[in-house]
């Protein structure tokens, strides 16, 4: 008696799944969504998103106008960080370049440049950096490093705070390379699986009573639980074919290594997908109209993107702000993939982020399936 | 195998005491008791909003009852609703099969969610040949015409082979042919041994009904047969030839004992309390004080009569 119970529920597990596939593909929109977006996300992510940043347009004021001075621009530009493109002859000029937005950055050699590097009181000049652009102040303190500051022992000026010099040789691990690249892409394995699982899921069942069909369906004995079931099982599959695609594209495009087991980063990727799933699922039970569904949807995607430690570390956000984090799946996602690829960690070490993601998960469906009754009120 | 299972026992298929829905400050149905004997084709006649759909709802356990209780086949709809299910079949008043998916598929998805066994390749088959599907089974249901997906929709919904089916507003979006035959597929079922509940607005296929309730704002305000309903007409029903174009039918509903006065081509259908002494000779009269040559002369009361009659009480009591 129970084993036909099993076997009835499989069956329409199995007549769900199969609808849901059949319409997926029928779909031609969210089908070409399915391969579309995750390609088109990493080539944007990982050629756009750049934090290493080279050949900022610069505007040199040399009032110096010396041998030294000049050497100083040409140690400067060869860091490659900056590119002088205009010279001005007036503070006013290099305010107006600034103002515009034609620089990015100016460089103030004062006249009397020699005597400040030899006097320790005294700046020898000034790095003026637009503030209206992020990412750019991180890049003045870097500029410190050039030989013939620090041989002086002085560092620049940036927004009138004093820099200390550089003696402190910095090593980047994992990533010696420092490509942003590397950093991007295997987050992206979360991001992209986070927006297009959430999108999908959410609208699922939304759809079927937008459509009149659950009407239909409340009306045939199979349950609340199937029909969850059955109507996610397709994505999960969908999940890891992305997961595929980026993984190829991301070691084609930008050469991302994979330090540890692809078997480790496929099972972490099933576990995140499930919690993905959850989400929208519950979600859906939130919404009434397809419409409600993608606007929570992307309730859930924007903090994810910016708080899971994708865009900014996770350190350095306020303690209230780390909170909302930690319950994001992203951010123990994003945990466990850097690990994975990058630092070639085997998943036992990253327990503690698997903890987590089972917990959400568990979380989720218990929320769902509770609030799902197989009812129209 | 038949079309239908036969329902076991005489017991009534549907019985409710009291059945009360509300949404919110607004009751969709209103203490209503009904007793539907099994077999039979049982009709719900009343205009949108009496709450026809929503007992229809209730029945088959889609929704929870406010107050009240009723049992399909003498089981709970609301402890055995699940147990209900598998016995039901239930035709929405919308399309509710995939659009995107073929005649086949729609009813391949259907018979699983049902569990049907045995021969289930042969069952569709059947189906198919039935109601007249067969061109049609690669087909998606959402290039097929209102009565095409009428048919697959009562294919899918008896597929099964229920000893209950509900059927919500059934034929509004198809055309008379179509309406004919739909109703000729209903007698053969019912003829099979399986009970029919059918919610409608026309006139003709409530007359078609073995049974009907008629609903008005959420409470049953007339039931028995069709023929029981229209020789219990509390009214007298007369019609007035030459009285087009006049203001006759204005000054007619005026008077506090006329029910309704209705145009329906040259004659003008007017109905009268059947308390009321002299009724022909006082319409006559009003007829002359206004100069409109007409003729005046009794009739049978029509199933529209009864419904007017019936609303128009309800109205009266509210």
């Amino acid at each position: 008696m129970s084993l036909d119970r099993l076997r009835g529920a499989l069956r329409r597990l199995h007549a769900v799944a199969l609808k849901e596939v059949r319409q997926l593909a029928r779909d031609r929109v969210t089908f070409g969504m399915i391969v579309g977006v995750p390609v088109m996300q990493i080539l944007l992510f990982g050629y756009a998103i750049n934090f290493d940043v080279r050949h900022l347009s610069t505007a040199v004021l040399d009032q110096a106008n010396s041998s030294m001075s000049r050497e100083l621009v040409a140690q400067l530009r060869a860091t490659q960080v900056i590119e002088v493109r205009y010279t001005a002859h007036s503070s006013a000029e290099l305010d107006e370049l600034l103002r515009e937005g034609r620089a990015s950055m100016g460089v103030v050699i004062p006249f009397d440049f020699e005597r400040r590097l030899q006097s320790d009181s005294r700046a020898a000049l000034q790095i003026l950096v637009d503030g209206s652009q992020p990412n750019l102040t991180g890049v003045a303190t870097g500029l410190a490093a050039v030989p013939m500051l620090t041989r002086h022992g002085m560092g620049p000026y940036s927004g009138g705070k004093r820099m200390a010099p550089r003696r402190i040789e910095v090593r980047t691990l994992y990533n010696p390379e420092k490509r942003t690249a590397v950093q991007i892409v295997p987050a992206l394995i979360g991001v992209i699986l986070s927006m297009t699982m959430v999108l999908f899921t959410s609208g699922a069942i939304v759809r079927e009573r937008e459509r009149g069909n659950l009407e239909l369906l409340i009306a045939t004995p199979l349950s609340g639980f199937e029909l969850m079931v059955g109507k996610l099982l397709p994505y999960v599959g969908i999940g890891l074919i992305q997961t595929t695609l980026i993984l190829i594209v991301g070691s084609l495009l930008f050469r991302v290594p994979l330090a540890g087991s692809l078997l480790d980063l496929y099972a972490a990727a099933l576990l995140f997908i499930a919690s993905t799933l959850g989400l929208g699922l519950f979600v859906s039970t939130l919404a009434q109209t397809q419409f409600q569904a993608f606007q929570l949807a992307f309730v859930t995607m924007l903090p994810s993107i910016l708080l899971s430690g994708f865009m900014f570390p996770f350190e350095g956000m306020p303690k209230v702000v780390q909170w909302i984090a930690e319950i994001l799946p992203l951010t123990h996602f994003n945990v466990i993939v850097r690990g994975v690829m990058l630092r070639g960690a085997e998943l036992p070490e990253l327990w503690l982020q698997i903890v987590k993601l089972t917990v959400f998960l568990s979380v989720m469906l218990l929320i769902a399936s509770v609030r799902f009754k197989k009812r129209l009120d | 195998m038949t079309g239908v299972a036969r329902t076991a026992g005489n017991g009534p298929a549907i019985s409710a005491r009291q059945l009360t829905r509300r949404f919110g400050a607004k009751t969709a149905v209103d203490h209503v008791d009904l007793d539907i004997p099994s077999g039979r084709i049982y009709g719900f006649l009343g205009p949108n909003g009496s709450g026809k759909s929503t007992t229809l709802r209730m029945l088959c356990g889609m929704l929870l009852p406010s107050a009240g209780s009723a049992e399909v086949f003498g089981l709970s709809i609301v402890k055995d609703a699940e147990a209900i299910r598998r016995r039901l079949g239930y035709m929405p008043q919308k399309f509710s099969l995939w659009e995107d998916l073929t005649t086949d598929e729609n009813l391949q998805f259907i018979a699983d969610c049902y569990g049907l066994t045995g021969d289930v390749a042969a069952r569709i088959a059947q189906q198919r040949a039935t109601y007249n599907l067969e061109g049609l089974r690669k087909q998606r249901a959402g290039t097929m015409s209102g009565g095409q997906k009428q048919r697959l929709a009562l294919a899918a919904a008896t597929l099964h082979s229920p000893e209950l089916l509900l059927l919500d507003e059934p034929t509004s979006a198809v055309d008379p042919q179509s309406r004919r035959d739909f109703w000729e597929r209903l007698f053969q079922l019912a003829g099979e041994g399986a009970t029919i509940l059918v919610s409608t607005h026309y006139m003709d296929e409530a007359e078609r009904c073995h049974g009907l309730a008629i609903l008005a704002e959420g409470r049953l305000v007339a039931e028995g047969s069709p023929r029981e309903l229209m020789d219990g007409v509390e009214a007298d029903v007369f019609e007035i030839e030459g009285a087009d174009g006049t203001d006759a039918p204005r000054l007619l509903r005026e008077l506090p004992w006329v029910h309704g006065a209705a145009q329906l081509g040259l004659r003008l259908r007017v109905l009268v309390d059947r308390a009321q002494p002299d009724a022909e000779e006082k319409i006559r009269q009003l007829l002359r004080e206004r100069h409109i040559e007409a003729s005046v002369a009794r009739s049978q009361a029509s199933l529209e009569d009864v419904f007017v009659i019936a609303t128009r009480r309800e109205n009266r009591v509210a």
